[in-house]
């Protein structure tokens, strides 16, 4: 988790070009990479999903800077419409086009090395991913334009919503694995921002969802394809979460429905996390023998005000005191809630990141620090 | 300056019959709904929560343990009312709807059917189109005098408004009316007399979900032909119920950028459909004892405790005396920053009433957690 390789000697595509989408998938000949380097090593779709409200969007975008950073190329890829990414990166709407949104230096990350990473975004569309999917397979030509008219697309989408999450996530798989003309990786990795925990299992699991409707044609073989991908070594799945109760406990559960799917589970993201700054031994001992000593030492650091005398300095205190008191036992109510928090977490043996609360809300800056944060940490 | 929304007033209102809780995932609409349902029960209503999707544990303090679909007594509930509370079984629910419009045989038909049976269990728009049905069958049982709901965690703040005409559109939709016409003027002959479009159109369909899908869901239409009415009618019924006078509106957020900005669109939404909005609530706000204490200040004096120590107190005092300190710089700074962010909103929406709740240091999980909220919500605290 030290250094990590350069962009020269990055590996090559160690893959056959005729392995696309749909061809037979990897077998987990690639496991996790070498002990020193970054801890998904070898993976090339990082599905970023956690419950509402943890930061999830935030936390994808930082991990898509986080794996450009020397000198790569990155896609973050939103699948719900919201536009958070433009919001977080504060550009306009993104289209249904892969466009570049960043640029990325180690130095921004305050790491050491050279080289300028890119990150992509797309907002995938459903509507139009479905027609260039029909269009792919059937060459509908103007014929599209006239199923758009009638509904089609929000009817299919409809009867089997299972045909809109194979879509969103073979359009993820097919950008995994997409190679330009040198045969080279379009992308070195890619990050997408998934849908919420309590429904991510169903969300990737498209074989089954579809399973039931379509046995046989391209949909089922498109599932089958991504079911492929999503399943191999190249895949993992992380869980953005904090260090609250309801998040844990969906994360938990998270983890047990991906593994029950046969999923691969990735790393648990910590947001938010703020550092104790007392605990609940600290705040007792503050309450009971060195009460007096604090409130001395509280008057001495020159909060007694304009007193000049131990006695006027000691009532200008007073009053501080309680109130003082109470945030710290509410403080350290909620160190020891985090604390139960981060072991229930560690029951789940995964690898575990923790990315500070920020002051100020997320801003670029702030994106930045996390992306920082994360590579540090070994997510990338 | 902006007013504030008075819960207590609004739900010992006897002309209050039913309030609705909405906002973005994660900001504690549940325990609200929660929270409120008690509190307007101890103060004497006759009260039932519908609940959509609770955490377990919230579940478990108004000893919901099972979705059943039924209103049940929750016990513990101190004072004159009474609280009943429920989960949502959207699936049982749409079956009800199924078994109560149409002829038992029919009725069977339709459960039966493989595309009714995806559609009630996982439709986008279902849970929501049944949290409304259901609220509408609460109103007419008629038992209780108030009736909060909580409302599903949608993917846009539009979606719970939106769902019900969804599902009646789609079910009397073109592409659904397209497809059982063959069906309806007498089986596949009539096929050869509709145009090309119509033939790509079954060809695709066809192509992608495999034709016995089709059947399925021409199956379906036709089963469902008589109740299409009864739908639409049903949706616009308790879409009516949500304008009528009675029903209050509370969007739920906390005092964090996203969540308000997503609260500005459920009050603009509402606005535009002429829903009655009550106000705003915002919870885990933060407050502190020691306002006349600047984060400025309190770390100017951490600082110089850590750098100079102080002659007369040991250095274990030193450091909690700057521990507390330096909390309470981070509680002002945390304070400031929601003041901000609540600003922002009140100064688009000066006319919004709004009730902060003070933040909690765990999450709820019991009836007295919930009556700790509830006197927050009612400023009694």
């Amino acid at each position: 988790m030290a250094s990590t390789p350069g962009p020269a000697d990055r590996p090559t595509p160690e893959e056959t070009p005729q392995e696309s989408l749909g061809a037979s998938g990897p077998d987990g000949e690639r496991g996790l990479g070498p002990a020193n380097g970054p801890d998904w090593e070898g993976v090339r779709l990082h599905v970023v999903s956690g419950k509402g409200g943890t930061g999830k969007t935030t936390l994808a975008a930082a991990l898509a800077i986080a794996l450009a950073a020397e000198g790569g190329r990155t896609l973050l890829i939103e699948v719900e419409g919201r536009q958070g990414i433009a919001e977080l990166f504060g550009i306009a709407a993104l289209p249904y086009q892969e466009r570049k949104i960043a640029a990325v230096t180690p130095a921004q990350l305050g790491l050491p090395g050279k080289g300028s990473g890119e990150i992509f975004a797309l907002a995938i569309d459903t509507e139009q991913a479905l027609l260039e999917y029909l269009d792919m397979f059937y060459k509908l030509g103007r014929a599209g334009k006239a199923l758009q008219k009638v509904g089609f697309v929000d009817f299919a989408t409809t009867i089997a919503p299972g045909v809109r999450d194979v879509l969103l996530t073979g359009k993820a798989c097919e950008a995994a694995r997409r190679k330009g003309p040198d045969g080279r990786r379009a992308y070195d990795a890619i990050v997408m921002d998934a849908p919420p925990t309590g429904r991510i299992t169903r969300f990737l699991n498209v074989n089954s969802e579809v399973a039931g409707l379509a046995r046989i044609g391209p949909i089922h073989g498109q599932a089958q394809a991504v079911m492929r991908v999503l399943r191999s070594p190249e895949t993992a799945v992380h869980l953005v979460t904090l260090l609250e109760e309801m998040p844990v406990q969906e994360t938990v559960d998270g983890v047990t429905e991906l593994h029950d799917a046969q999923l691969p589970v990735g790393g648990v993201l910590v947001n938010m996390v703020r550092p104790p700054i007392l605990d609940a031994a600290a705040v007792a001992a503050v309450d009971g023998d060195h009460r007096e000593e604090v409130a001395l030492a509280l008057g001495e650091a020159g909060l007694g005000g304009r007193s000049r005398t131990a006695e006027t300095v000691r009532t200008a205190v007073e009053p501080l005191l309680d109130p003082l008191l109470a945030q710290a036992r509410e403080h350290a109510e909620r160190v020891e809630l985090e604390r139960e928090q981060r072991a229930a977490l560690q029951q789940l043996r995964l690898p575990t990141y923790e990315l500070p609360l920020l002051g100020e809300g997320v801003d670029l800056g702030g994106l930045y620090r996390l992306a920082g944060e994360l590579k540090r940490q070994g997510a990338a | 300056m902006t007013a504030l929304l008075e819960i207590d007033a609004l739900i010992d209102n006897p002309k209050t019959r039913i309030v609705v809780c909405c906002g973005s995932g994660g900001v504690g609409k549940t325990t609200t709904a929660a929270a409120i349902g008690l509190r307007a029960a101890e103060r004497g209503r006759k009260v039932v929560v519908l609940t959509i999707d609770p955490a377990r544990r919230l579940a478990q303090s108004m000893g919901l343990s099972e979705l059943d679909n039924t209103p049940r007594v929750v016990k513990g509930s101190v004072g004159p009312g009474q609280l009943h509370a429920m989960m949502l079984d959207m699936k049982r629910t749409f079956d009800e709807v199924v078994l109560a419009h149409a002829e038992p045989e029919r009725a069977k038909a339709i459960l039966e059917n493989p595309f009714y049976q995806s559609l009630s269990a996982g439709f986008a728009g279902t849970q929501e189109y049944m949290a409304m049905e259901k609220l509408g069958q609460l109103r007419a049982a008629d038992e209780w005098d108030l009736i909060v709901v909580d409302t599903p965690p949608s993917r846009s703040a539009l979606d719970f408004l939106d769902a019900p005409n969804r599902l009646g559109s789609f079910l009397d939709g073109r592409v659904i009316r397209l497809l059982t016409a063959p069906a309806k003027v007498g089986g596949r002959s009539a096929m050869k007399f509709l145009n090309v479009g119509m033939g790509l159109l079954t060809g695709t369909l066809g192509k992608i979900f495999g034709t016995q899908l089709l059947t399925d869901v021409q199956t379906f239409v036709g089963a469902m032909d008589s109740m299409f009415g009864g739908f639409r009618e049903r949706a616009d019924r308790t879409y009516q119920l949500l304008k009528a006078p009675g029903t209050a509106f509370l969007v739920v957020a906390a005092p964090e950028r996203d969540a308000l900005r997503e609260a500005a669109y459920f009050v603009d939404r509402l606005a535009a459909d002429e829903m009655p909005l009550a106000g705003l609530v915002i919870n885990r706000v933060h407050g502190t004892g020691v306002p006349q204490l600047t984060a400025e200040r309190a770390l100017a004096a951490a600082e110089a405790l850590e750098e100079n120590g102080s002659p007369n107190s040991s250095a274990a005092a030193e450091t909690l005396a700057a521990g507390l300190l330096r909390l309470h710089a981070e509680r002002m700074q945390i304070m400031d920053r929601e003041r901000r962010t609540r600003d922002r909103f009140v100064s688009v929406y000066p006319d919004v009433p709004i009730v902060e709740v003070g933040a909690l240091p765990g999450d709820v999980h019991d009836l007295d957690g919930l009556r700790a909220i509830g006197e927050r919500l009612g400023g009694t605290e």
